[in-house]
Formats: structure tokens, sequence, C-alpha cells
């Protein structure tokens, strides 16, 4: 593995209030491949490795960032591979992306610290607690908590007709992403293109996001993601694995959880988290408040998560 | 252990990023016979003796990560991925019989749910991988070092031998099978060996067990 330095500047920028770009950006290479990073905050500064969920980028951490840097920490984040600006991979999986998350760490120190992750980033801080117990001193779960509450309850007979129709799809999706490009548009198309997975977040706030996350082609702008990355899907893996893993956690752990419904939520009840709680830890539900719990009340989240860290 | 160099015929096909490897074994008359190799392994040079009756043109894929397809960054493999792999070679060959070992024998079960009207037949035998990582997570995950750069890709290695493969899972695809493909018996359990996903196959009403010759002398018939 390898780090250098890059500085990427953008062509055209979106204002909003309390957002921040990151103070540095480099690279790390993981496994031949190349990871964007982000860092908020004082380069001596104690680190904090954040997460970000699927289909997002570091990027959407230039609020709630910002604010943890303020009380005093280095907020160390990346783009998952595929996602922002970090490079395409031939393959994407859970384990891949643990192994990035690790290669980002130890570019950072190899003593523990603590991680703080948002969904899927969530759920694979979960993980990485689990797998690298010496690595990690505190956790933070962010609306990253899947149950088997989230699995459809459907009759066998149906299930076996949807999962038909989703195999169809997917691969005749993996046939057709080859030549596939994102759909251009302009800012406010894109932003709200957003919106129907963010429904709760504020357009602005998505508009900030388009030159973070999009490239200005010539025939308009375009999300970075990877066109082979697709929403939904299938496979073995089932959502309460994810919280089985919670009670073996050794390290202080805090999970928020947003109780209002939210279209990219794992749909997560207060009693399906609290029996898995491990010894000591924290766990605080927010009402009125979605999936994107840092991104819907900022400052509320971080005050939490800096009083849970000091 | 490189490729073999003896195939009548190459095909690279396209999978997104990956570049994969249909080997042409033998010709012969009607539907295509697909090999599918075993974890760490790739297409042999030569039919396997189980097939040597197979009237029609036999084909192996090389599967990502193994033989002459290619090779990953950092990996990332799951059998879903593979199963694609599986129906970039079926849309090249058409309707095709599938002989799969170890973990190409996972993948022809899942390439036989996701195109039953593709695939005319799945023989399921043993070999490298058939278990995968068995019925549910390990715990707790080991995020191994790729140990070198060479094919089979490390991270196949490290990856595919560890998959989850729940038995209910494994059913789900033989189900499709069964309600989709219009044929009485699409899938046979040829292994003698059955991990959990396997033996809840192998028990599923309509699946056939018998070896994998008799297997394919009854698929060569259709």
């Amino acid at each position: 593995m390898t780090t250098t330095d890059t500085t990427t500047p953008d062509d055209e920028t979106v204002d909003y209030p309390g957002a921040r770009r990151p103070d540095r950006r480099r690279d790390v290479v993981s496994g031949g491949l190349r990871l964007a990073v982000s860092e908020w905050g004082h380069i001596d500064a104690p680190p904090v490795l954040f997460a970000h969920g699927g289909f997002d980028f570091a990027g959407t951490f230039d609020v709630f960032a910002p604010l943890i840097a303020a009380g005093g920490w280095r907020v160390v984040s990346w783009d998952q591979r595929g996602h922002g600006d970090s490079q395409h991979a031939e393959l994407y999986s859970w384990e891949a992306d643990m192994r990035d998350a690790l290669a980002v760490l130890d570019s950072i120190t190899t003593d523990p610290v603590p991680v703080l992750g948002h969904s899927k980033g969530g759920s694979l801080m979960l993980q990485l607690g689990e797998a690298c117990p010496h690595r990690v001193s505190r956790l933070v779960n962010l609306d990253g908590l899947p149950s088997a509450r989230s699995w459809p309850d459907v009759p066998e007979h149906h299930r076996t007709r949807l999962l038909a129709g989703e195999l169809r799809e997917w691969l005749d999706h993996r046939r057709a992403a080859g030549d596939k490009l994102r759909r251009p548009g302009t800012i406010d198309e894109l932003a709200r293109r957003r919106q129907k997975m963010n429904q709760r977040l504020d357009i602005a706030w998505l508009r900030y996001l388009v030159p973070v996350g999009a490239r200005h082609d010539p025939d308009g702008w375009r999300w970075k993601i990877d066109p082979a990355m697709r929403m939904g899907g299938f496979g073995p893996w089932r959502p309460e694995w994810s919280m089985w893993r919670l009670p073996a956690l050794g390290m202080p752990v805090l999970c928020v959880l947003g109780l209002e419904p939210d279209s990219m939520g794992w749909g997560t009840f207060p009693e399906d988290v609290r029996p898995h709680l491990p010894d000591g830890a924290r766990f605080v539900p927010l009402d009125r408040t979605g999936h994107f719990v840092h991104i819907e009340r900022p400052q509320v989240v971080a005050d939490l998560v800096l009083e849970f860290l000091a | 252990m490189s490729p073999p160099n003896a195939f009548l015929e190459t095909v690279l096909l396209r999978h997104v990023k990956i570049e994969l490897a249909l080997h042409r074994l033998r010709d012969g008359e009607g539907r295509a016979l697909l090999l599918l190799h075993g974890l760490a392994e790739h297409t042999p040079a030569d039919v396997p003796a189980s097939a040597s009756a197979w009237p029609g043109p036999v084909w192996g894929l090389d599967l990502t990560g193994h033989g002459a397809s290619s090779l990953t960054h950092g990996g990332g493999y799951t059998a879903e991925i593979l199963m694609a792999d599986v129906d970039h070679a079926l849309h090249h060959l058409g309707e095709a019989t599938v002989l799969g070992r170890g973990l190409g024998a996972y993948i022809a079960l899942l390439a036989a749910g996701g195109r039953p009207e593709l695939v005319r037949g799945a023989v399921l035998t043993d070999g490298p991988g058939l278990a995968g990582g068995g019925p549910s997570p390990l715990s707790p995950t080991q995020l191994v070092p790729a140990p070198g750069s060479t094919s089979p890709d490390p991270w196949a290695l490290a990856e595919l031998s560890r998959d989850v493969r729940p038995p209910d899972y494994a059913t789900s695809y033989a189900r499709l099978a069964l309600q989709l493909s219009g044929l009485d018996e699409p899938l046979t359990v040829a292994a003698i060996v059955r991990p959990p996903w396997l033996e809840a196959v192998a028990a599923e009403p309509g699946v056939a067990r018998r070896p994998a010759s008799e297997a394919l002398a009854r698929y060569a018939a259709l």
C-alpha cells in the first residue's frame, strides 16, 4: 500500500450553510485499487475514521465532519470503491470494502482509533469492530443496524417469482453494464433524481452534493459512482447477520437510530436493537428523524458523538 | 499450474470490466455441454470421463480470477458474479447443459435458477470449493492479505472458500429451475459429498440423484 497527495479542484461549486470541503485530500491504494481519502481537522489531532453509506461518498460528511473536527478531532473518511473519486473496481463485495477500510486505517495509524459509520458504513464498522477489535477503540453506528424486520414478509411461492424477476433484471444489467454511462443532467436535475432516494433531505443540500459527487461532462453532470453498481439486489446475506455482530463488541458503542420511516433506511425498530446491545452500550433513538441522522440533525448528532468520544 | 493451451478455440467475452475465456474442447452435433471448474482450477484440456459420450460440442468457461480470465484489483468475489460469468457464456452458446465441479457446481445451480430457459439440465459434482463458507457467517471475519498476484486470483480463493451458502438460499434457485425450466428433472446431484446447501437441494422434489454419466445421457436425449 502506498499513499500520495492529490488535489482535484472542482470546476463549479454550490454553497450550503455549514458545509466545508475537506481540509486535505490524498489517495490510498488498497489491493491495487486507488481510494480517494478526505480529511477534516488538524493533522495532529486524534484521528477518527468515518465510513459513508451505500451510493454516498465522503463529501456527504461535509457538514457533519467539520462539526467533529471543530471538537478537536482529525476526521478521516474515504470514497468506497466505485463511489465518488475512488477508482471503479472489477468487482465489489462486502469483504473488499472491509479490506479497503483497513487500508485507510493503516494509512493513519496502527493504534486503535474510534470509528463511525452511517448506514452501510455503520454495518461495515460493526464488522470491523468484530474482526479487528485491536484496531477499534470506540464505535459509533448511525442508522446502520439492519434487522430481520427488513426482510420482506411474502409467501414462499411469491418469493420465488420475485427472485426470478430480480435475477433476470440483474443478469440483463450485468450484460449491458460494460457500456453503460450514467444519465447526464443539470445540477438541479441530478439533485431531484437523488431526492427520490433521499426524500427527507433539503433540495439545497442535494444541489450542494452534485458538484462534489458528480463530474461535469460536455453533455451535463453525471454522478461519479460506477454505472455497473446497482441498487437493491439479492444474495445469501440476511440483514439480521449484521445485527448479530453487535453483542460481540467489547469497545464502547454508541448507536443512533432514526425513527421516521425512510426509503433508504432499514425499517429497524428500537425493540429490534435493544436485545442486541453489548454491555454498557449507549442507544439513542431520534424521533422526527429519518435515515440520514447526521444530515437531518447534524448538531444534535455531533454533540452526541463528541460527548461519546471525549 | 498454467492453463492448458490445447483448446480448439478460445472465445474472449467481456463481462463489464472482466475478460472471460470460454474454451472449446471438442466439436459435436447438437446442444453444447458447458464445463464449470472448481475453486482454483481452470478448464481442463481433456473432456472429463463422465462426459465422454456427450454428442454435442464441449466447452469450458474459466470463471473470473481463474485460468485465462481476468484477475482483479483487491478481489470482491461473490458466487452471484460468477453466475453472471456463466450467463455471458450461455448467451454465446445458446441453450446448454452444464456440468459443474465443486464451486462450479454451486455456480451451475445458480445459473440454472437464474436462466432456466437456457440451462437444459445442470449436473452438480464433487470438486474444490463445494462447501463454501457453510450455512451462516463465520465469526470473526478474517481479513487476510493476498499472498501474491498470479492466477488463480488469491482473492478468489480467499473469498469463494468462505462465502456463505444457506440451504434455503440454494433451494430457492433449485425451485426456480424446477418451476421455470419446463424440464422434469432440471437438476441432478451427482456429488458424493453433500454440504448442507447441496443436501437441501438434493432433497427437493424433482431434483434427480444419479451419477454424472447417467445424468448427461438423459440430458443429451432432451
